[in-house]
């Protein structure tokens, strides 16, 4: 089963470095993975954001028509991406920032206020990996074990980062 | 060895660095800029290993043809513009048969173009590019897998031929992650050329030159190149076809865009349509017999390239008046995205009564 996921926000939100997670951890239980970018000469601010595709066999097109996932960092994205979203899919926005309603009745919504935890935890950086430990206990898309393995590959050295982003992913986790 | 999650950027890099490239020369330019910071990391400090940003491109192109006259395995990269400003030193390259990789991550055109991906640099890779009457090889990779196991092939190829290769990827292979494995470790003893100018001791003195005085001389040097060109074509041909068994309309489309294609066809097969691919994985020499083999099941065929018709050329040249060939692109750095191409092919597929 092949499923899309677009991660979206401003660029310095951590949206790229959700994916980037997600992908390793996918790549963890043996799936097969792509994770496509999409930022230009943006700035800090700017918008970014990445597809990654999960599957139990080979992936054609790293791009998504109309991903089952799609998580909206800030209000920008969400106007952006809302009409993307496949029919019965799960459209996970940061109720911190955006607080206009979607336009749509035949998706799933499920909020989560991630800055405001990221703040409770003590670094509002950590806003990121809060959401991507709810986007997995919904989506369970790969398992939160293979989510915590990941982090010492894509954050390898840095056990003070590790340690912030485990916090964060299992607050994200609880939350769901 | 573990796969490990990286950019094709990155894969370049590090597939470069276990055929024995001892050395690197580049410029920055999205969207291949990782593979620049790759081998500033992890190329320069191994020994006897250079590392230059250079001031400009075509210093680049020049410092790979000096590291190349010495007779070590060498590589450049850029994007669209500056494999522009490479050409001169290609076609020097060439003239004077020294092997070298050159990586093009392209990105839209014309002029400075966009910094997305796009495949308008078709015609440029695989018609020489550079003046004069050459050609060089021309890989064109669909995958970051792909890109690493053809970045070790170009070294081959390019060592074994004396012709320059060029990897024609694109900003998306390039900037786009997936998991990659590498079947080679990096050689103890990087190889060296044995016709390299490394000091004369004890030997008759050689030269390498790029200017002949003496026409008949300089058509030799042509007839040479050719021969090998020759060989090439009946050696070294690389192509993919893909549910083209019973396909009564076959889609032909070469890096991302088969990538984008296959999903497409994917989800037309779904739907009960006889769709086909045939992906050239040598862009030059094009696989054209290979092409030429599929008009015998199908007449039927759709090129479809992210550029206004570039490959159709050869694809039309190959089959040789026994295809349909119809064609879909975007230029520019658009990206389609499969349910286009899928609608495309649908269309096609009811316009030709293929049904």
């Amino acid at each position: 089963m092949l499923i899309k996921t677009v991660f979206a926000g401003f660029g310095g939100q951590g949206v790229l470095s959700m994916g980037l997670n997600l992908a390793q951890a996918a790549m963890i239980e043996g799936k097969y993975v792509t994770y496509l970018p999409a930022y230009g000469a943006e700035v800090r601010g700017g918008t970014a954001n990445c597809t990654v595709s999960v599957s139990d066999e080979e992936i054609a097109s790293p791009v998504a028509s109309s991903p089952s996932y799609i998580i909206a960092m800030n209000h920008p994205s969400m106007l952006r991406f809302q009409n993307q979203l496949q029919s019965g899919g799960i459209f996970f926005l940061n109720s911190t920032l955006i607080k206009d309603p979607v336009n749509r009745g035949d998706i799933d919504l499920v909020n989560v206020p991630v800055n405001a935890v990221a703040e409770e935890l003590g670094n509002i950086k950590s806003a990121n990996m809060v959401m991507l430990g709810a986007f997995i206990k919904k989506s369970n898309l790969v398992r939160f074990d293979s989510l915590i393995d990941g982090l010492s590959v894509t954050l390898k050295g840095k056990q003070k980062l590790i340690d912030i982003n485990r916090k964060a992913l299992a607050a994200g986790y609880e939350l769901a | 060895m573990p796969k490990m999650l990286m950019t094709g950027n990155a894969a370049v890099g590090e597939a470069a660095i276990r055929a024995g490239c001892q050395s690197y020369y580049g410029y920055p330019i999205t969207p291949q800029n990782e593979l620049t910071e790759y081998m500033a990391a992890n190329l320069g400090r191994r020994p006897g290993c250079a590392f230059v940003q250079a001031e400009s491109e075509i210093a680049a192109i020049n410092m790979v043809y000096g590291a190349s006259v010495a007779g070590v395995r060498t590589m450049t990269s850029s994007s669209s513009p500056g494999i522009s400003l490479k050409q001169e030193g290609i076609s020097y390259l060439a003239a004077c048969q020294l092997p070298a990789v050159i990586v093009n991550m392209s990105r839209g055109g014309p002029g400075l173009g966009s910094i997305s991906a796009a495949q308008s640099d078709y015609f440029q890779s695989t018609r020489g590019g550079g003046h004069g009457d050459y050609r060089t090889i021309v890989l064109g990779p669909g995958s970051v897998q792909e890109l690493a196991d053809l970045t070790h092939h170009a070294f081959e190829l390019t060592d074994k031929y004396l012709i320059p290769v060029i990897i024609l990827g694109d900003g998306m292979l390039g900037q786009m992650m997936e998991p990659v494995e590498f079947s080679h470790e990096a050689p103890e003893v990087p190889p060296v050329r044995q016709d390299a100018l490394r000091g004369a001791k004890g030997r008759p003195s050689r030269f390498v030159r790029t200017f002949t005085s003496n026409p008949p001389d300089l058509e030799e040097v042509n007839w040479s190149l050719f021969r090998r060109y020759q060989l090439l074509q009946k050696n070294e041909v690389m192509w993919e076809n893909y549910m083209t068994e019973d396909a009564r309309l076959i889609v032909t489309a070469f890096g991302i865009a088969a990538r984008i294609a296959k999903g497409a066809i994917k989800q037309a097969r779904a739907n009960g349509l006889k769709i086909g691919m045939f992906r050239p994985i040598t862009l030059w020499p094009f696989p054209g017999e290979q092409l030429k083999a599929l008009s015998k099941k199908t007449k039927f065929f759709l090129d479809f390239e992210m550029n206004m018709g570039q490959m159709i050329e050869d694809v039309k040249l190959s089959l040789e008046g026994a295809g349909d060939v119809s064609f879909h692109g975007r230029p520019g750095g658009v990206i389609p995205t499969p349910s286009e191409v899928l609608r495309v092919i649908t269309r096609i597929y009811y316009q030709k009564g293929l049904s």
